[in-house]
């Protein structure tokens, strides 16, 4: 236990820990001299280019990546042009910045992503100097020109450039600068000789950091916090002058007694730090040449091309409890802890690594807990289990060295993340067991990123990834195959798709005609569908829907509004002879020419007669039948007839007076007697063709009775013709014919004849409502 | 403002607060002033839930109908389309987005799909070259909308039901007990579990407000909606048509008559009115039965005279001043009373009418299975007369219903005679009709409807419409077989009336949704439970009063939430199967 504190140093107040991470997997040959350096905070990966500078294409400069323990992950010759600066977005995305103001990004595995340029005049004045800087609004670039003009990115994601104003005596670059983020807005602070400047959107402001001495002399390097909150200023004299970035407080200042510049100086604080400090860099001094610091949000990882190493404060408990002669609680519980064991176990190894460090800690915690009986283990178990992933991802095979800190704030969703990213699947899904997150938030998520990335292997025939996605994913609650055959198609395997729509186990839509609105899976299936459908020849692609129940329905939906044309094909490959039909029928009532109406009703004929459907066949014929005597009496007569119904024509008819055809239509159609007397009936009385009517009448028995022929007089307000059916009139309905030509005391002898109590009562409701008429006369 | 939303003992106004919510937030994402490009369609639907203020407070200034050509200028620097996904609307917004950028004016072009996004329509705007003008495109996903404290619709959403159930239980809790009847309604209980499956581990941790959720399928009971309402609120929707809460009534009853003046210039626009239960009078009297509302009125206009004439005992100041308190409340009550008054008025002149009586007196007759299996002489007359297709087919589909189909025979008679008298353009909607199963012919020869009337009790002749007893009211004697199956299955279950649903078409089903650990209701003694029904494809006014009459039955023991895909009568259920239904004149 006494090796916990061996590797302090005290500093002022504070003590400070240098923890071994990795004894560095990478084989580097020129340590890591004459070469462009970018690691990416949290653990990210690390890039390196080699001789930036070497134009000849002979030998090309080489880009390599490499994960934080030093595993390979990329190399590649640069084949474009001279880099000026590399950095990492918070992505995990590499940025290449040339010399031309062109930014190239590529992802961790060296694949080109896009390009983008800080704007024209760039191309002309070159870029002297870039950095890439992470806030809020996510990653962005600043660079300055050749003629010495300053241009900003604040996210590269969402680019705006922004050229920021000259700085009035600035010539060439100036000595240092640093990118602040303050108030949100990104501002660059810029020394040229002694004098500071700060550079925002509008303005260029002359500052000077609070009780700095006159005679420090210019300032030659300057860095800034982490967290955007404290500045460190290096100047020629080798004074060294720390202070909040907003240039309201000074720290300290001290002489280092160095003349020279550093060659890098990064911040080391954790959040709730005692005492923010500042690690400085120079070559062949400080440490061995050539060695990069990464700033951290806790800390300083120091990279060298053998070993990497993270620097940090010690946290309060941990000086409390390995204190000297501490009296924290913590401290005289791990006492008590190792009195416990010396007296009952013999002592295990206890390597030094900090891992195992926090370990024993939780294994002293964990002693002292049984003590506790009112104490929530909740926390106590959390906190160990993310001990125990952040020692899995620490392993040297995956390199990511994450403090506990910096893990909360970077959350457990990015990291998953990240390890997907990595496609390190099968300790993401592991993690997310272990961890207990819900299945569609962790191993759901992970599995479609697995089958996203899967189905683009190219090696694979289409049968093995298929299979391969089906029985890994089954049917994880979250996972849409519809998504992932989306991503399949992207990648021009169609074949692939249609296979993976088979597995969805989401049934169809409820279709219904005029809605294009399905489930949010559909759209996917959409797109491959109409994908399909430019692709292949009309019947292979027929063949293929008619297996994709989803598809099918979806596709009809399609055509209903889109392509009527292709659904009678549709049709046509299904021998869906009644929907052929209907297709026929409604197409007939688009077309404006009647031999063409009418050879399409011949072809709903001869479907319906497959369809074996005996009415509509008689139906449709009926129709051709009276479209073409329709024309022939619009030809002959000028009738206006065609396109009206049967019964319309017929009226139509009966009011030109030309009574032998529509008697003709009556019987050929077998329109029902009752109609047509109806219809007969109406049509005489409207033209008040009286004698007609009765002779009408007389014709044979009525089918609709007389009471009809009374109505339609009276409607004529004919109260004599009116009468003389009433006599025809059947008894029961005696009663409301005398009614209706307002003889109440024909209704009232009636009604007592036929003894009916409703009968009697209608009659001496009206008679009531008479007498009140008179009465209110 | 909306305060009717909350009355009920499930506060639905929460849905409604979620919804305005969204809406703000897309509002906000197009800074600077706006303009609204309104598919008229949608105006109503959103008029349940913003009011213009809400919008006016997020800076729009200017709303539009969509149409085709130029848009109104506006001097504003975003136009928003609030739009379905059509692609008929599609080509519009193409036009509009033409002219504007003919006109050189910046503006920023942004569409709100509702309620959903479509690629289709996104690939038009493409082909159309406008897709690129567009900086946001976003779906508004309008779920489940609240009409009144107990009732919710879908109304223009036809796939979604499954998840405007689950935006449901995300706020409500998750429902512990699933019943469903019928096709569509197993096939939405499997996409909710699905999706709960999927949402797994994101458990939501709201006590549950529902116990359980009934589904039903409108195939379940396709002769309820058939069957003309006989509730005042029916009637209403039935004679003039309901559309999202607002009625347009002929003006002429409600001409203001001011005293000693001649009303020489009768109002020509249709009078609008809101019907909701925010109004205490409505809310009285529109499940009644139409028959007990000429009662209620006259009750209450005794009573509003009554409150009137307190004003003589008020003798002193305090007394006074409590009355004139009182006055805009009891003004509000009067005017209310006379608009419902003239209403009552309008809809006797039609209840009244001989050809109201004798359509009804057919539609009791195949109620009760008299001569069902026969060509009906009332609708060959109606025939004869031209009368609306629509009422012809109601007719006749019902007569299939409660025949179990009719003999083939009756069958061709009927669509012979309407598409020789409305036109062969008809076999279309005929086909449609039989592919619903509204028609059809008679494939076994045992009709068992009488058995399930039987069973169901669907008539009871000793209907009480003034002071009713039993469900059957709102029909004056048909009880609507829909209600009956939620009836039965609150008590004494399902279990009872086995035979009858297997009759009935689709499956029937039960399911469980497991609730975490502590969600769990302890329920008070006497507490009510709620069932949350749902009437996939449609719910007519008479079944919603008749669901509201069982709410207030004292030894119900059970409260109804009532949730729908869309508000039908049978005339509006017809005219959507109807093909070419535009060209249709009445």
């Amino acid at each position: 236990m006494s090796f916990v504190t061996a590797n302090w140093n005290p500093l002022g107040e504070a003590f400070y820990r240098k923890i071994e991470l990795y004894d560095m997997c990478w084989d580097l040959k020129d340590a890591l001299r004459d070469c462009l350096l970018a690691a990416a905070p949290y653990g990210g990966p690390i890039a390196l280019l080699r001789n930036p500078h070497r134009r000849s294409p002979s030998s090309r400069p080489q880009l390599e990546i490499y994960s934080a323990s030093g595993v390979a992950i990329a190399s590649f010759p640069w084949k474009s042009g001279p880099v000026v600066h590399l950095g990492w977005t918070v992505t995990d995305e590499l940025l290449c910045i040339q010399e031309d103001g062109s930014v190239l990004i590529y992802d961790m595995f060296g694949s080109f992503k896009r390009h983008f340029s800080m704007g024209q005049e760039v191309v002309q004045s070159q870029v002297l100097e870039a950095k890439v800087f992470h806030s809020p609004y996510g990653t962005g670039i600043a660079i300055v020109t050749g003629s010495s003009r300053f241009t900003l990115a604040t996210n590269i994601d969402e680019l705006k450039l922004r050229r920021l104003p000259e700085v009035p005596v600035l010539q060439g670059k100036p000595s240092c600068w640093v990118v602040l983020t303050q108030d949100r807005q990104t501002k660059v602070l810029l020394s040229n000789g002694p004098e500071l400047y700060i550079l925002d959107n509008t303005s260029c402001t002359a500052v000077s950091p609070p009780g700095l001495s006159p005679q420090a002399g210019s300032i030659v390097h300057m860095s800034v916090s982490f967290s955007y909150k404290y500045l460190a200023l290096f100047t020629d004299t080798g004074h060294l002058w720390t202070g909040s970035s907003q240039l309201q407080d000074k720290l300290s200042e001290i002489d280092t007694k160095k003349s020279l510049p550093p060659k890098q100086m990064v911040w080391c604080r954790r959040p709730k730090s005692q005492q923010p400090s500042v690690v400085l860099m120079w070559d062949r001094l400080l440490m061995v040449a050539g060695c990069l610091l990464v700033g951290e949000l806790d800390g300083v990882r120091i990279i060298s091309s053998t070993s990497q190493e993270l620097l940090q404060e010690v946290p309060l408990v941990c000086q409390d409890i390995f204190k000297i002669a501490s009296m924290a609680p913590g401290a005289l519980l791990l006492e008590a802890h190792r009195e416990y064991e010396v007296r009952t176990l013999p002592e295990g190894d206890q390597g030094a690594k900090h891992g195992e460090t926090t370990l024993i800690w939780h294994i002293a915690a964990s002693f002292g807990k049984c003590f506790l009986t009112d104490f929530s283990p909740d926390q106590f178990v959390s906190t160990c289990r993310e001990l125990r992933v952040l020692n899995a991802v620490r392993e040297s095979s995956v390199g990511l060295p994450l403090t506990h800190a910096q893990f909360k704030q970077m959350t457990l969703q990015v990291l998953i993340d990240r390890l997907v990213y990595r496609q390190f699947y099968p300790l993401a899904i592991e993690i997310c067991r272990y961890l207990k997150i819900p299945d569609y938030q962790g191993v759901s998520r992970v599995l479609k990123h697995w089958a996203s990335c899967k189905v683009q292997q190219k090696d694979l025939s289409d049968e093995a990834i298929a299979q391969a996605v089906c029985v890994k994913v089954g049917d994880s609650p979250g996972v849409s195959y519809s998504h992932i055959a989306a991503k399949a198609y992207e990648c021009g395997r169609t074949e692939l798709a249609i296979k993976l729509l088979d597995f969805e186990p989401r049934p169809p839509p409820v279709c219904q005609a005029g809605d294009i609105t399905p489930l949010t899976s559909c759209v996917s299936v959409y797109t491959v569908v109409t994908y399909l459908k430019n692709e292949m020849n009309r019947g292979d692609f027929f063949m293929t829907l008619r297996n994709q129940p989803v598809a099918l329905c979806l596709y009809r939906q399609f055509c209903k509004l889109q392509e009527q044309e292709t659904l009678k094909d549709l049709y046509n490959q299904d021998d869906d002879h009644q929907e052929l039909a209907n297709y026929y029928v409604a197409a007939s009532y688009r077309e404006k020419r009647l031999d063409s109406r009418l050879s399409l009703l011949q072809g709903a004929v001869d479907e319906y007669n497959k369809a074996k459907n005996e009415f509509a066949v008689k139906a449709t014929e009926d129709e051709m039948r009276l479209l073409r005597f329709q024309r022939k009496l619009d030809d002959e007569k000028g009738a206006g007839l065609l396109g009206l119904s049967l019964q319309a024509t017929m009226e139509a008819l009966l009011a030109l007076g030309l009574h032998k055809q529509a008697e003709q239509l009556y019987r050929d159609f077998r329109v029902p007697d009752k109609r047509y007397w109806w219809l007969k009936l109406k049509s005489l009385a409207e033209k008040e063709e009286w004698e007609e009517l009765e002779k009408f009448s007389k014709s044979k028995k009525s089918p609709i009775g007389y009471l009809p022929f009374v109505e339609v007089c009276m409607k004529s307000n004919n109260k004599y013709e009116a009468r003389k059916y009433v006599s025809k009139v059947t008894p029961e309905q005696k009663v409301r014919a005398h009614l209706a030509i307002s003889d109440l005391e024909g209704a009232a002898d009636a009604a007592i004849e036929r003894k009916n109590e409703s009968d009697v009562g209608a009659v001496l409701a009206r008679c009531a409502g008479v007498c009140r008429d008179t009465s209110d006369m | 403002m909306a305060a009717h939303l909350s009355y009920g003992r499930v506060n639905l106004n929460i849905l409604r607060e979620a919804a305005r919510k969204e809406l703000r937030e897309f509002l906000d994402k197009c800074a600077g002033s706006k303009a609204i490009v309104w598919d008229e369609y949608l105006t109503g639907p959103f008029g349940l839930i913003a009011q213009y203020s809400l919008l006016k407070e997020h800076e729009v200034e200017k709303m539009f109908t969509l149409k085709s050509g130029r848009l109104p200028s506006a001097d504003v620097k975003n136009i928003i389309f609030f739009v379905r996904p059509r692609l008929e609307l599609m080509d519009i917004i193409a036009e509009n987005v033409f002219s504007e950028d003919k006109m050189h004016s910046a503006r920023d072009f942004h569409i709100l799909f509702v309620p959903r996004r479509s690629l289709l329509c996104e690939q038009r705007l493409k082909e159309q070259g406008v897709l690129g003008s567009f900086i946001n495109i976003d779906e508004y996903i309008l779920d489940l909308i609240p009409y009144d404290s107990d009732l919710l619709s879908m109304d223009h959403v036809s796939t979604a039901f499954s998840k405007g159930l689950m935006t449901l239980q995300a706020l409500y809790g998750t429902i512990p007990q699933i019943y469903g009847k019928g096709e569509c309604a197993r096939h939405v209980a499997n996409m909710m579990l699905r999706m709960k499956r999927e949402f797994a581990g994101s458990q939501n941790q709201i006590l549950p407000v529902f116990d359980t959720l009934l589904l039903l399928d409108r195939n379940v009971d396709m002769l309820t909606p058939l069957a003309t309402q006989l509730t005042y609120e029916g009637l209403i929707d039935e004679i003039y048509g309901i559309t999202n809460g607002y009625v347009k009534l002929p003006p002429e009853k409600f001409a203001q008559k001011k005293q000693g003046e001649a009303s020489k210039d009768l109002p020509t626009e249709p009078k609008k009115l809101q019907l909701n239960s925010a109004e205490e009078l409505y809310a009285e009297i529109r499940d009644k039965n139409f028959n007990a509302v000429g009662a209620a009125l006259s009750k209450k206009a005794k009573i509003i005279s009554a409150a009137f004439e307190e004003r003589h005992n008020a003798k002193t100041v305090g007394e006074i001043k409590q009355f004139v308190s009182q006055l805009p409340h009891m003004q509000a009550a009067r005017s209310s009373l006379a608009n419902h008054t003239s209403i009552a008025e309008l809809i006797k002149d039609i209840t009244t009418s001989e050809a109201f009586f004798d359509n009804l007196t057919v539609e009791q007759e195949f109620m009760t299975g008299v001569d069902t299996d026969k060509v009906n002489t009332y609708i060959e007359d109606c025939i004869s007369q031209k009368d609306p297709l629509i009422k012809i087919l109601r007719l006749v589909c019902m007569q299939s219903v409660c025949n179990n189909g009719l003999k083939q025979k009756v069958l061709d008679y009927y669509k012979r005679e309407i598409l020789q008298t409305y036109g062969y353009e008809h076999m279309l909607t005929l086909n449609n009709l039989e592919k619903v199963g509204l028609l059809k012919p008679q494939t076994s020869s045992r009709n068992n409807y009488p058995t399930i009337r039987k069973t169901l009790k669907l008539w009871m002749e000793d209907a009480n419409e003034q002071n009713p007893n039993d469900i059957s009211y709102v029909y004056s004697g048909y009880a609507p077989l829909s209600i009956r199956l939620t009836q039965v299955l609150a008590r004494p279950g399902w279990r009872s009336i086995e035979e009858v649903l297997k009759m009935l078409p689709g499956p029937h089903f039960e399911e469980r949704q497991q609730l975490p650990a502590g969600l769990h209701k302890k329920r008070q003694q006497g507490e009510n439970r709620t069932t949350l029904v749902f009437f996939l494809g449609g719910v007519s006014y008479a079944e919603i009063a008749a669901l509201r009459f069982l709410s207030q039955m004292e030894d119900s023991g059970m409260e109804y939430i009532i949730a729908t895909t869309k508000l039908i009568n049978g005339t509006i259920w017809i005219k959507s199967l109807m093909d070419r239904p535009e060209s249709q004149t009445p």
